[in-house]
């Protein structure tokens, strides 16, 4: 069953796209990428390694760049982290491995640990080289994955790897979920995902598209399948509930991101205010000033110790030309058929720490476009029968394990932790494609 | 103001830095251009009957990215005329009267061939001769260079013949490619030498392209054994000044050379008695200018030393250079880590466990101290540790106490103090300075050295180290 894939092909190809969204960190050349691996201390129990969710052994793979041994050192990463060449360039490595760098108390710049990694994994990928593992001996036991996001795609590698069957199963035509549709162009490509994907697809996993996984189908795959593994992700993006929110002109933050990456849209409108400032709220402001937008407001009910995206977005999203409204709400959306302007009222922060509007305090943006950016709601109605244990929404698991309530099924990724990074997904879908294998196996001894 | 001006076997010479003989002492538009820049002197690449170069020449040995650790040549002497090279001697000194210009000298082991040579060299007016019994390839075959360093009878021979007919003082260059340095270096101040130079290159080869499984430097498939030098070489030569310096029978003025490339690599051959330094490879690396740095540099240590001359220093090093059998076996130091200056690379415990003692832990964060805990167990530990990005503002500088960057406990490692043997392993590999330290501990115990516990009775001497010592 180790059909090749050829998802890189079948990228959009968008050179509008790529002009206006070239790489943030541009690729290390070999002799800076020397310079760079020398300086790495070779730290014992290196706390880079230990601050990588997915323990890639970060001072191993350095030594084998300033070695020489290029493909030794991307396998090392993908031994760890098999989606390492998009990890790379999507992980905010200054509160990870970057952050935890002993260089920050020798008062100096850290490892540029990331860069490092993709020109290992660049290095790879030049070379044509195939995956440098193989599938383990068949099994006979087969797994179904809900989702073809980074925590399926993670656990049907560690599956693959101890001869389990992997099928995965997407709403979408191409794999990857937001490693593909959702990750700023200018740090992941969605080509660069697809082209990590189809390597790993190496391994025999089977991937099923355009398919919808409701509590009908999920029965089904249970009776085909010796487990499941659910790696759904998170579902919509929050509605407001104020008038105006249908008019066209309206949209969320995740399908603007997903229409520009697939180049389904090139050009924003003069006037963009995204409401809402996390990570993803910050991506879509940016990407609508890099789309043309000659003015983009980012509007959030508190203030900027509160917001909730990593402070170097913050810091990115001005650099962008992107301008804060601070403690506002909108109250409505005005416009005949279009988006025409913005009604917001100013807060203030009541002794108890709650918003209330301050009296009088009313004023308009006029807006062509509007972003909603207020966080996902969960995507896990299709198991409220209680085949697992859910709370707020969230499939409960064990973190080691990945195992659910329910012992066939196994679960990891946003729809397990409210909504982190690809990265944290990989984590999980490594300790859960692990955990899969060894539940099987004890189900074997059993037998 | 303190002055670098010395004398060295009666030649006078503005400072101790010279040129060694070599591809930076090629001509005379090169000498006078490094005169320019600040060098004292320079010894002549070596002149004699011209040969015949192959190319390439060098290869070198890099180290964690820095360039030329060492550097390696299987060039051979001057391939220019003696004529051209001695009309050139002449020159440099009629524009430079004040700076030496040393001939370096290399003929046939025929005692008429060494008196013409040296006479033609006087007369041109070189201030002194330096007779190169080193070069340890192509000439050495040819029973020249390092063939004669090699055998004391030759060098003294040698060394003979050309003070039959000098009237400048005669320094001989010493090989570093024999067992046992002073007895050339004796052979040559019986020979009735008025100084010495050491060393010259170490017998070598740098490295093999693992492409075409030839080794370097490639001369159209094949290499030679070639002469290593640079940085690389520095404790050797420093090793071979030092006995030959403490040596009654050997001692005589010293030009030190080997892998000197700063002001306090020629402050420390000058402690272990060289009168002036020469230098190749870090002037071929970086060019003359360096000279500036390492005249201006000693002469700020000198002034912080209270060090007028270069005598008030020369030699102060080297009493304190012994034989193992009189180091005090009662002297104990051990580790102490500065837990302020750590940043928690844990190298000092690696070092320790798999290098050393196994007496550095991984524990002040335990409950109690724990000596048993190995690498392998706390590597498993930390890769079995579920760890998640940071929830946004709730980044690295949110862990309290610790603060931002700041070290966390369960990182800085802890030395067993009992178990310490002092061996300084962790000091040497620990990244920042000063961070760990040695620090003596009073053990209560006299001095006691190995000699005096064996005359003392307390070892018994073994019969087989007995016979050879006779
Ligand atoms: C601290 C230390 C102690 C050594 N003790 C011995 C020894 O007792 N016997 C021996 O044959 N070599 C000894 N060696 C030499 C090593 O075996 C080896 O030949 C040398 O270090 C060169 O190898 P390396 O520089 O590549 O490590 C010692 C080396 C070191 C650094
Ligand atoms: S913490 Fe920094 S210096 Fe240490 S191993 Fe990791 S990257 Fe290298
Ligand atoms: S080597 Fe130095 S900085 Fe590193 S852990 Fe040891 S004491 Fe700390």
């Amino acid at each position: 069953m180790s059909e090749s894939t050829n998802f890189f092909e079948q990228a959009p190809d968008s050179p509008e796209i790529a002009a206006r969204f070239p790489d943030l960190h541009p690729p290390f050349n070999k002799t800076a990428a020397l310079t760079e691996a020398n300086r790495c201390l070779y730290c014992f129990d290196a706390p880079c390694t230990i601050a990588c969710p997915t323990h890639i052994d970060v001072p191993r793979f350095i030594k084998k760049i300033a070695s020489g041994n290029l493909q030794g050192s991307a396998k090392t990463i993908l031994d760890a982290n098999i989606l390492g060449a998009s990890c790379s360039r999507a992980c905010p490595v200054d509160v990870l491995c970057e952050g935890a760098c002993v260089m920050h108390r020798y008062n100096t710049q850290p490892i540029a640990i990331a860069r490092l990694q993709r020109f290992a994994m660049d290095a790879l990928h030049e070379s044509g080289a195939p995956l440098p593992f193989l599938p383990g001996e068949d099994t006979g036991k087969s797994v179904a994955l809900i989702g073809a996001g980074p925590a399926s795609l993670a656990c049907a590698a560690e599956l693959r790897r101890r001869g389990i069957r992997a099928e995965i199963f997407d709403a979408r035509p191409l794999p990857g979920g937001l490693n593909t549709y959702g990750i700023a162009e200018y740090k992941l490509p969605l080509a660069e995902s697809l082209r990590e994907i189809d390597m790993l697809a190496q391994l025999g996993v089977k991937f099923n598209f355009n398919v919808s996984v409701d509590a009908t189908k999920l029965a089904a795959l249970e009776t085909t399948h010796d487990a499941v593994f659910l790696g759904v992700g998170l579902g919509a993006i929050y509605q407001l509930g104020i008038t105006g929110e249908a008019l066209e002109g309206v949209t969320n933050a995740l399908d603007y991101i997903a229409a520009y990456k697939s180049g389904e849209i090139t050009s924003a409108p003069g006037r963009v205010a995204i409401i809402g400032a996390g990570n993803t709220a910050i991506d879509a402001a940016n990407a609508s000033a890099r789309l043309g937008a000659s003015e983009v407001y980012m509007i959030y009910r508190r203030g900027p110790e509160q917001m909730s995206a990593f402070a170097f977005e913050y810091e990115h999203a001005k650099q962008e030309g992107v301008k804060f409204l601070w403690h506002v709400r909108p109250i409505g959306i005005q416009g005949t058929e279009k988006v025409k302007a913005l009604d917001l009222a100013r807060l203030e922060v009541t002794p108890d720490g709650s918003l209330v509007p301050i009296t009088g305090e009313l004023f308009q943006l006029q807006v062509d476009l509007v972003i909603l950016a207020i966080g996902q709601a969960t995507h896990t109605e299709f198991l409220d029968s209680g085949k697992v244990k859910l709370e707020r929404g969230r499939i409960v698991i064990d973190r080691m394990t990945g195992q659910t309530s329910n012992p066939k099924y196994f679960a990891g990724g946003d729809c397990t932790n409210g909504g982190r990074e690809v990265v944290d997904a990989v984590a999980d879908g490594k300790r859960a494609g692990i955990g899969i294998a060894a539940w099987l196996e004890g189900q074997n001894a059993n037998a | 103001m303190p002055t670098l001006e010395t004398t060295f076997a009666s030649i006078r010479c503005i400072n101790p830095f010279w040129l060694a003989s070599a591809p930076p002492t090629n001509c005379g538009e090169q000498v006078m251009r490094a005169f320019d820049a600040g060098w004292g002197g320079a010894v002549w690449k070596t002149i004699g009957e011209p040969i015949t170069n192959v190319s390439s020449r060098y290869s070198s040995v890099d180290w964690n990215g820095q360039r030329m650790m060492g550097l390696n040549n299987i060039e051979l002497i001057s391939d220019r005329s003696i004529e051209v090279n001695l009309r050139e001697i002449t020159e440099v000194k009629r524009r430079y009267p004040k700076h030496a210009v040393i001939a370096s000298l290399m003929v046939e082991s025929k005692r008429h061939a060494w008196h013409e040579i040296v006479q033609r060299a006087e007369d041109a007016g070189a201030d002194g001769l330096e007779l190169n019994f080193g070069c340890p390839h192509g000439m050495s075959e040819r029973g020249m260079g390092s063939a004669v360093g090699q055998v004391p009878e030759y060098c003294a021979q040698i060394t003979e013949w050309v003070k039959e007919k000098a009237r400048t003082p005669v320094i001989i260059k010493l090989t570093p490619n024999i067992s046992d340095i002073r007895m050339p270096a004796r052979a040559a101040k019986r020979g009735g030498a008025d100084a010495l130079s050491a060393i010259n290159t170490i017998n070598s080869i740098t490295g093999i392209d693992l492409d075409t499984l030839e080794p370097r430097p490639n001369v159209d498939g094949k290499s030679s054994h070639g002469g290593y030098c640079g940085p690389a070489v520095k404790p050797i030569a420093l090793n071979m000044v030092q006995q030959v310096m403490s040596d009654e029978q050997a001692a005589l003025p010293m030009s030190g050379i080997g892998g000197i490339a700063s002001w306090q690599d020629a402050a420390e051959f000058i402690l272990l008695g060289a009168g002036t330094v020469q230098v190749c490879t870090a002037v071929m690396h970086y060019g003359y200018r360096i000279v500036e740095d390492m005249a201006d540099g000693l002469l700020s240590w000198m002034c912080q030393k209270g060090y007028e001359t270069l005598d008030d220093f020369r030699g102060r090093s080297l009493p304190n250079v012994t034989e193992w059998k009189h180091l005090n076996l009662n002297y104990k130091i051990i580790a102490r880590i500065h837990e302020d200056k750590c940043i928690g690379c844990e190298l000092c415990y690696t070092a320790c466990w798999d290098g050393a003692h196994q007496c550095i832990h991984l524990d002040r964060a335990l409950p109690a101290p724990n000596t048993l805990r190995t690498p392998a167990m706390v590597e498993a530990e930390s890769r079995s540790r579920i760890t998640t990005t940071p929830i946004p503002k709730l980044g690295l500088d949110g862990d309290g106490e610790s603060g931002p960057y700041r070290t966390p406990l369960a990182r800085i490692p802890r030395v067993d103090e009992h178990e310490c043997v002092g061996c300084n392993l962790c000091s040497l590999v620990c990244p920042v300075p000063d961070c760990i330290t040695m620090e003596r501990v009073d053990n209560g115990l006299p001095s006691e050295t190995w000699e005096e516990r064996v005359n003392a009775g307390a070892v018994a001497e073994s019969p087989a180290t007995s016979n050879l010592n006779r």
